[in-house]
């Protein structure tokens, strides 16, 4: 065994350069209980950095962006992994990786649309480490499991040395990349409502490829039909606003009525001006707001079926 | 969420003084073998770092030491501490495949794990697939099948493809296709790689553990 060079040293590719306020030697945490989780953060709150999977951070520490000089690793605090059911729920610890959510018959069984959501993220090696609480509390408007939380009407449950509480998922977002979360809280599961047996759920994803592709539209819905009128409809959507958002002009169209192919084509236009995407390096806001009114199509017809 | 902004503060990190000093947390052992261990609210929690900390792998079934900054990851730990180059690094940034390792079973990519956060849990490399004089059937069916052109994504894809086989033993072209999407080579051989893997499929990738 040789020590010869030090890591942090070593030439980084692309020539990048350092981040002046990153600090170069971060400590790092490594509790592994709730309690012990609740008082770091009530202590150190506010200058510490949760890593939970570290699938999105450490490529921004890899990339000197990340400016934070303590690391709090929850990583082996077992209270924050496991799917339960509760009767007419699921909670799913925030630590649950998309690897568990593919192979669990609970979220097979009442919440298939976080099964095909979590198959689209990322690849193998990132399903096997990236977290649903990570995928929450990152707040990318185009992270993958988000529209499925938001039209299942997901809840958050939240804690931190004060006590829990829970916010609705579709409250749990304040902003661009912003959310309710204090600094001493951190997210410890998400609870997720099973689909019914009337209710049929949807979700698809538009990316340049199919591995490692970030979303250009994403969509979950769920819906229940019955003699071709739609009792209930909830459509969740990704990457076509500063978060991930409900469409509620396009449910309340919907909402009562006959699916006919007039219908159809009105949603399909309701949603397209309901959104406010932007253009950005993976896509225009016009492809946007026709590919997320095609998808929704999609959706309708498969209910019409 | 926890507001970016708010992460600006700059600091030396949790120094002993400073924690002391802002919390009621007691201090109940100094010094475990270079990390710090405080107490909270009663188990131990283990503080790494600032300054390099001793730390054990258990890599293709050896323990190794090293002494890295709680910062390395366990790809820089691997290439600069422990002399296992195996693993490339190629994006650094959890996207190319070319530093993957095996993590209690799972393929993961060596570049976003902290080396100190794979302490405990056993790793397998590609400098650990073969047994003895003998390739592992990856590896064989890799040569076999023309699966590399210059070579830098070969590690990973052979860890990675080590992987899928054990959890996918008779895998459909389709699963194939998917499985290994986590990987990516810049001279294109992803049809020779895909004949490999069918190829140590039937042999049975799971020989030789
Ligand atoms: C190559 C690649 C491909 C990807 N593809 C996709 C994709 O297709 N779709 C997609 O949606 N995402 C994708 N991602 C992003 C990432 O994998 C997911 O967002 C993942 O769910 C993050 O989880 P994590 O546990 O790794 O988070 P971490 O990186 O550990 O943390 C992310 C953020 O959440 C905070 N955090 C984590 N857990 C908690 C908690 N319990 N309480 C409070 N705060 C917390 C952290 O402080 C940090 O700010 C990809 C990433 C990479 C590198
Ligand atoms: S170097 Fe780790 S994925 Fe590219
Ligand atoms: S063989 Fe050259 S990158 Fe894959």
């Amino acid at each position: 065994m040789a020590t010869v060079r030090s890591p942090t040293t070593e030439g980084r590719p692309y020539g990048v350069q350092l981040s002046t306020t990153m600090s170069l030697d971060p400590t790092v945490q490594s509790p592994q209980t709730l309690a012990d989780v609740y008082g770091l953060l009530s202590e150190r709150g506010g200058a510490v950095k949760i890593i939970a999977g570290g699938t999105d951070l450490m490529v921004l520490m890899n990339a000197h962006m990340l400016d934070a000089a303590e690391f709090l690793d929850i990583w082996r605090v077992d209270e924050l992994r496991g799917i339960t059911d509760e009767g007419d729920a699921l909670r799913i610890g925030a630590l649950t990786t998309y690897t568990q959510l593919i192979k669990s018959e609970l979220i097979q069984q009442h919440a298939p649309s976080l099964v095909a959501a979590s198959r689209t993220i990322g690849a193998i090696q990132i399903q096997n480490r990236g977290t649903i609480g990570g995928n929450i509390v990152n707040a990318s408007p185009a992270g993958d499991s988000l529209p499925v939380l938001a039209a299942y009407d997901a809840e958050v449950e939240i804690g931190s040395a004060r006590g829990t509480r829970t916010v609705a998922f579709n409250q749990f977002y304040t902003g661009y990349r912003r959310s309710v979360l204090e600094p001493d809280e951190l997210v410890l599961a998400v609870r997720v409502p099973k689909l019914k047996e009337s209710e049929r759920d949807f979700f698809w994803k538009v990316g340049t490829r199919r591995a490692q592709a970030i979303s250009k539209t994403v969509m979950a819905a769920k819906a229940q039909i019955s003699d071709g009128r739609i009792s209930s409809i909830s459509i969740g959507v990704g990457s076509v606003a500063p978060t991930v958002v409900r469409a509620p002009k396009t449910e309340h169209l919907l909402t009562g009525a006959q699916l006919t192919a007039t219908l159809m084509e009105e949603a399909r236009q309701i949603i397209a001006q309901e959104i406010t995407p932007i253009t950005d390096l993976r896509s225009t806001e016009h492809y946007r707001r026709t590919v997320t009114g095609n998808v929704l199509l999609k959706f309708l017809r498969q209910l019409s079926s | 969420m926890q507001d970016d902004d708010k992460m600006n503060e700059k600091g030396s990190g949790l120094s002993r003084r400073t924690f002391l000093k802002v919390s009621g947390i007691s201090l109940s052992v100094p010094l475990v073998m270079g990390h710090r261990v405080i107490k909270v609210s009663g188990a131990e929690v283990k503080v790494f770092g600032p300054g390099k900390v001793p730390i054990q792998l258990t890599i293709n079934g050896k323990n190794l030491s090293a002494q890295v900054e709680p910062r390395v990851t366990l790809l820089d730990a691997l290439r600069n501490e422990l002399d296992l180059t195996g693993a490339k690094r190629v994006c650094d940034r959890a996207t190319c495949g070319s530093c993957t390792v095996i993590i209690d079973g799972k393929a993961v990519y060596a570049c976003a794990v902290l080396a100190i956060e794979a302490q405990g849990k056993s790793i397998t490399t590609v400098e650990g697939l073969m047994q003895g004089e003998n390739l592992h059937p990856v590896q064989q069916a890799f040569i076999d099948n023309d699966a590399q052109q210059c070579g830098f994504c070969t590690p990973g894809f052979v860890v990675a493809c080590k992987a899928f086989l054990d959890k996918n033993p008779n895998p459909t072209p389709e699963q194939v296709k998917k499985g290994l999407g986590g990987n990516l080579c810049r001279c294109g051989t992803y049809m020779g790689v895909r004949a490999a893997v069918a190829q140590a499929a039937q042999k049975g990738g799971r020989r030789n553990g």
